[in-house]
């Protein structure tokens, strides 16, 4: 117990010298966001309080569309508008190795000395349903260093970058010519999730036609409550153009949001499933931490396997006892 | 604990298939390698390296300005609270400039043809060491 309360007293140390600015102790945190399952509670307890008012842009998209580049120019450009700005740039693990190589600050160099933004970057880490709680406190904390936007960037590729989508206020679905023919676009998955749909690299031939057809595209399929016309946006990052009507765009949509109240609702949901998601883990460490079931299970999944026991019997006889 | 890396190239030197080549074999090695691309001010490599919470800065020179650049990187570390942060080197760098670089806070230099599992190696000890994991 009592390096519980250590580790707290270090926590809550941390969180006060983060309120004042300090980088190291945001970085710290976050690190211990991302190797310590145990601590994330105790964090996310602590800051909580100073959370709740940065606007939350998602930035999604396949590999080499542009999304380092392009969030690289809307924090420069929220910068000149004097805003504070938080970037969580998200690149995969391998499965292999667990290693990673996270380049996407290769893109934004220019923001390093930056006293008023923050960049952090994240390996997928292949941890189950674990990298959004990661990404979702680092984003807190960010938050809770009086961010006033921040931006999110992950492959879109999978359920977990869904789950990231899912927290932010307006979603980015960056696309690029080349990308494949409309029957691509229309599977099930990425452009669903997308508020703004962005063609970027617009300099290249084949952009107009992207365009038209991501408009035309969204007459297909059932229409659905909430539903609206997404805006397309061209964009060219590198040539840094068409950035201020994409901020233009998110702002209408994030005062379009705010005023159908829809905001505080998709917050309040997503609160909910957070809770529940942080409920059933430390619910089901504390059984384990009391009835050892991962060590029983140990010594007896050899005659599992063998079907001398019943594995589904066992896992009954388990939940019976709690 | 997961051994997080920034593999930086401070200064002019536009040559980065060695970099890339380490970050790779760290990569392959479970890190996480953050990259920054080239051409780094010192204070632009110690700013990451804080941000992103590295154990390690792993500098890359092949231009000869390394008894410049290596000690004002450990400096501009030092300056943000990073002194921490354990600091190697490599590249083109003559075996005499070893010593003047380790007396300024280097912990250790890798020249060419050094295998990257040796720097990988190193790196696990070193940490191991220091007891970060």
């Amino acid at each position: 117990m009592s390096v519980k309360y250590v580790q707290q007293d270090q926590i809550y140390d941390l969180v006060v010298r983060m309120r004042t600015g300090n980088r190291r102790a945001v970085s710290r945190l976050i690190t211990m966001v991302e190797n310590e399952n145990t601590l994330r509670i105790d964090i996310a307890r602590y800051i909580y309080p100073y959370t709740g008012n940065s606007y939350i842009i998602g930035i999604t998209g396949p590999p080499g569309s542009g999304k380092s580049t392009l969030t690289d120019k809307l924090a420069k450009l929220l910068r000149k508008q004097g805003k504070r700005v938080g970037i969580v740039a998200v690149d995969p693990s391998s499965p292999f190795s667990g290693g990673a190589i996270l380049g996407d600050r290769i893109r934004m160099n220019d923001l390093a000395l930056d006293d008023e933004v923050f960049i952090r970057s994240m390996g997928t880490r292949g941890h189950l349903g674990g990298l959004s709680e990661s990404v979702e406190l680092t984003v807190k904390i960010f938050d809770a260093c009086n961010c006033d936007y921040i931006l999110v960037e992950t492959v879109g590729v999978g359920q977990s970058e869904v789950d990231i989508m899912k927290m932010a206020d307006t979603t980015l679905v960056v696309l690029v010519p080349g990308y494949g023919d409309d029957i691509q676009m229309i599977k099930a998955g990425i452009l669903e999730i997308g508020d703004i749909l962005v063609v970027n690299k617009a300099d290249r031939d084949g952009a107009d036609q992207l365009a038209s057809m991501l408009n035309m595209m969204q007459q297909y399929g059932e229409s659905r409550e909430n539903s609206r016309v997404r805006p397309v946006l061209l964009t060219s990052a590198y040539e840094n153009k068409g950035i201020e009507e994409l901020l233009n765009a998110i702002l209408a949509h994030r005062e379009q949001r705010q005023v159908s109240d829809y905001y505080h609702l998709n917050r309040m949901n997503h609160l909910r499933a957070e809770i529940m998601v942080m409920l059933q883990s430390e619910l089901s460490k504390r059984l384990f931490e009391r009835y050892h079931f991962d060590q029983e299970l140990d010594g007896i999944i050899s005659e599992m396997y063998e079907r001398r026991i019943n594995p589904y019997d066992w896992v009954e006889s388990c939940v019976n006892i709690v | 604990m997961k051994i997080r890396v920034l593999v930086a190239k401070p200064g002019l030197d536009g040559h980065d298939r060695g970099a890339k080549v380490i970050a790779s074999a760290m990569r392959d090695a479970g890190f996480e390698v953050i990259y920054t691309g080239l051409r780094q001010t010192p204070e632009q490599i110690a700013a990451v390296a804080i941000a992103e919470d590295v154990n390690v800065v792993a500098l890359s020179l092949l231009s000869g300005a390394h008894n410049n650049l290596f000690p004002r990187v450990v400096q501009c570390l030092k300056d943000k609270e990073g002194d921490d942060i354990l600091v190697i080197g490599g590249g083109v760098i003559p075996k005499s400039d070893i010593p003047f670089l380790k007396e300024q806070g280097i912990a250790e230099i890798f020249t060419t043809g050094t295998p990257t599992s040796a720097i990988v190696d190193y790196i696990k000890n070193a940490l191991t060491e220091r007891g970060v994991c």
